[in-house]
């Protein structure tokens, strides 16, 4: 192994930062999936029959369906009935404001960064905070209710906007989409549901911060986002894990629906646990995320940094139904050691004059296998549409591997299609360079890799791109190449 | 400033070096010639610290520390720089990042604070003058669709930015034309000061009218054969390396 191999090979082997365990108190379902379990779900939730049911459909459909084989990742069979589906932090009252919050939960989130406290109100965002199964704590809620704007636990939105679950739930994203769409639709614990009325520009960035804490639990979360016409919201997700053995699986599904002449732009910041070195635990990511532009001139935009994760398969779409409607995708994706990411985008041109644009960045290194996987798809009624993509892959050292699938299908021939694509290595060449100037190897990569991933870094809210900087460089940390 | 001592090395299990000498004082000018192959390149690699090259023997003194102890970004810290003969392309860095991230690191290796964003912009726009370079170029992705000229000029505002104490110019004047030849001699002369030196490593005089160098060498075979003034390069301009290569076979 040369040199920089090694330094390479170090700065990937660094640690996962948020591996921490806490003891927090839960209460949990018992282990496995039967419509009993999904009753025992509904009933700790206090829904209502119509939801019940609802689930109940999901579950029946998931039973008849088979677990996708396409992607390309390899990992054990999961076991679906030795997973726990619900586990909650007991909270002996239910709070009504965060000083009621159990301070165990206030510090394993003030551990992460995340202030739930709102007298700190420098960062102007309001936080969702889930952990396992159930969101504790929303900040800033009364601020935004003055614009109208609902920000909540998707359980609170069930029990106080029923009218809005019910007509959105489920209309982006079908539950029986696919196999894990259908899981979640099934089983899903909790998440955020946001709202943003007519004409109002959401004042703050909200986001939704997730963590798994519990041993041996799933995570369902769901997240629904409504923009009524002319509106515009910014929204954040970050998610971390504790350092397991076991495989930990998360299987989420995100909607959101585009009014005319409205704008949803979503970013992630993935860094679930990956596992450790050896490939040993790690968290299974397998998500569903879609927006429907429903309206003319509406938009959404997808970022996502992706750094954690054993696996990772997920591909957040767009379908512009919407004349002069837009998409698109900014994506980082890096792996590093025995990570999988099968991830992409899948643009959907329904409407008349549509656009989209994808950038995808992927970083490899280690043992790490990284795909792109995108769908690019024109509808015969989508007359001058139109889609940029470019994938480009990156990789650090030998060992690792990038690969591309586009898919492009088009039934509409005054459609406008570019792709490109590129693939290089983080050259001894450049690190070189770099050290001749007194840069030291770390610094080095960090600035080469971010370089590389700058197109969409640049398009994260500020305050996330710096951090998204440094997770890039952290995750990269100790693979030179 | 600089005392090489018998300084033997090979790459890929190549000898290269066999035995270079020279003595390098603050405020000199020296130039490297020789034919393809005779180790040029390799000698300036060795001293930057390339991994490839594996030193074999003898020792390289550098104001008075063992230079073949440092790894390559401490020598650059130290005060060695290094304009490439193939600068590199790092895309989504500006040149201005770029020097920002090694200024400031080297400024920590001196225990001196970070530079503040006008500071180093005042510093910048002094050199960039200096070198005559726009800043458009510095903006953009750190040589990336440069022209050759481009590139040059660019190592040379590095060179500018990071004031070394041992520059070594590893044929700047491959692929240049005569214009951008001039403006890169021109920058590079203006930097010279009675304490800093240079080592100019290159196959054609072309480059040494526009910046002269006190001492010329000549490297064959991985040795230093000869070593003169200025006039020695003017002869081997006329009469060519075989002159050389006849005088050491006759030996």
């Amino acid at each position: 192994m040369s040199k920089d191999n090694q330094v390479l090979a170090e700065i990937t082997s660094k640690e996962y930062e948020h591996g921490w365990t806490v003891n927090l108190e839960t209460d949990s379902a018992p282990k496995g999936l039967s419509e009993e379990i999904v009753r025992f779900i509904s009933a700790k939730k206090n829904e209502p029959e119509w939801l019940l049911e609802w689930r109940l459909k999901a579950y029946r459909q998931w039973v008849k369906m088979e677990e996708p084989k396409w992607a390309n990742v390899s990992y054990p069979a999961n076991n679906y009935q030795d997973i726990i589906y619900y586990s909650a932090p007991v909270q002996k009252v239910k709070p009504n404001s965060l000083n009621e919050v159990d301070p165990e939960l206030i510090k394993t989130f003030e551990k992460l960064g995340i202030s739930l406290g709102e007298q700190k109100r420098l960062t102007g965002i309001a936080v969702d905070a889930v952990i396992d199964s159930i969101s504790v704590a929303t900040t800033f809620k009364d601020k935004l209710s003055e614009l109208g704007v609902i920000f909540c636990s998707f359980s609170e939105a069930v029990r106080e906007h029923p009218e809005l679950i019910k007509k959105y739930l489920g209309s982006v994203v079908p539950m029986n989409d696919n196999y894990f769409a259908a899981l979640n639709s099934a089983v899903f614990s909790d998440g955020s549901f946001c709202y943003i009325p007519k004409g109002v520009r959401c004042p703050m960035e909200l986001s939704t911060y997730f963590r798994i804490s519990a041993a041996n639990t799933g995570q369902f979360d769901r997240t629904l986002i409504v923009a009524e016409e002319g509106s515009y919201v910014s929204y954040l997700e970050g998610c971390t894990a504790p350092m397991r053995d076991e495989n930990q699986l998360h299987a989420a599904v995100v909607e959101l629906y585009t009014m005319k002449d409205a704008e949803i732009k979503y970013s992630t910041v993935q860094n679930w646990y990956p596992g450790d070195k050896n490939g040993k635990g790690g968290i299974y990511n397998f998500v569903t995320k879609r927006g429907l532009c429903a309206g003319d001139h509406s938009k959404i935009s997808w970022t996502q940094v992706e750094t954690g994760s054993a696996i990772t398969w997920k591909y957040p779409s767009c379908i512009l139904k919407g004349d002069y409607s837009k998409g698109e995708f900014y994506s980082v994706a890096v792996t590093n050691n025995y990570q999988k990411a099968d991830t992409g985008t899948k643009m959907i041109h329904i409407g008349k004059n549509t656009s989209s644009r994808i950038v995808s960045k992927g970083i490899s290194a280690g043992k790490s296998q990284n795909s792109y996987r995108g769908q690019v798809q024109i509808m015969k009624r989508a007359s001058n549409a139109r889609n940029f993509s470019q994938c480009d892959s990156l990789l650090m050292g030998d060992q690792c591997g990038a690969h591309t699938f586009p898919y492009i299908d088009v039934e509409n021939n005054t459609a406008r299609i570019e792709h490109e694509a590129t693939t290089s290595k983080i050259g001894e060449d450049q690190i070189f360079y770099c050290l001749q100037r007194g840069i030291g190897e770390e610094a080095a990569v960090a600035l080469i890799v971010n370089g590389y991933a700058k197109e969409v870094l640049s398009q994260l809210p500020m305050e996330f791109a710096v951090e998204a900087q440094k997770l890039l460089a952290l995750t990269l940390e100790g693979s030179v190449g | 400033m600089l005392t090489i001592k018998n300084l033997q090395a090979k790459v890929a299990e190549k000898q290269i070096l066999n035995g270079i000498d020279l003595q390098v004082n603050a405020g000199e000018v020296h130039a490297i010639m020789g034919p393809n192959g005779s180790g040029k390149s390799t000698l300036a690699s060795v001293l930057s610290g390339r991994e490839e090259y594996e030193v074999t023997g003898g020792e390289v003194n550098f104001l008075g520390k063992d230079l073949l102890e440092f790894s390559p970004e401490v020598r650059a810290r130290e005060g060695i720089f290094m304009a490439f003969q193939y600068p590199v392309e790092i895309p989504g860095v500006s040149t201005i990042n770029f020097m920002k991230t090694a200024l400031n690191q080297i400024r920590a290796h001196r225990g001196q604070q970070a530079l503040d964003a006008v500071s180093f912009l005042s510093l910048m726009k002094e050199k960039m003058k200096l070198v005559e370079i726009d800043q458009s170029l510095l903006n953009r992705s750190l040589n990336q669709g440069f022209s050759g000229g481009e590139k040059k000029r660019n190592e040379i505002f590095q060179m500018a930015m990071l004031e070394p104490k041992l520059a070594i110019l590893d044929e700047t004047d491959s692929g240049l034309d005569i214009d951008a030849l001039r403006i890169v001699a021109n920058g590079v002369n203006k930097l010279r000061n009675k304490n800093n030196a240079t080592i100019v490593v290159t196959h054609y005089q072309r480059l040494l009218d526009y910046i002269v160098p006190d001492f010329v060498h000549v490297l064959y075979k991985g040795r230093i054969v000869k070593s003169g003034t200025k006039e020695l390069a003017l002869e081997l301009e006329a009469k060519g390396y075989d002159w050389i290569k006849n005088e050491v076979a006759a030996v």
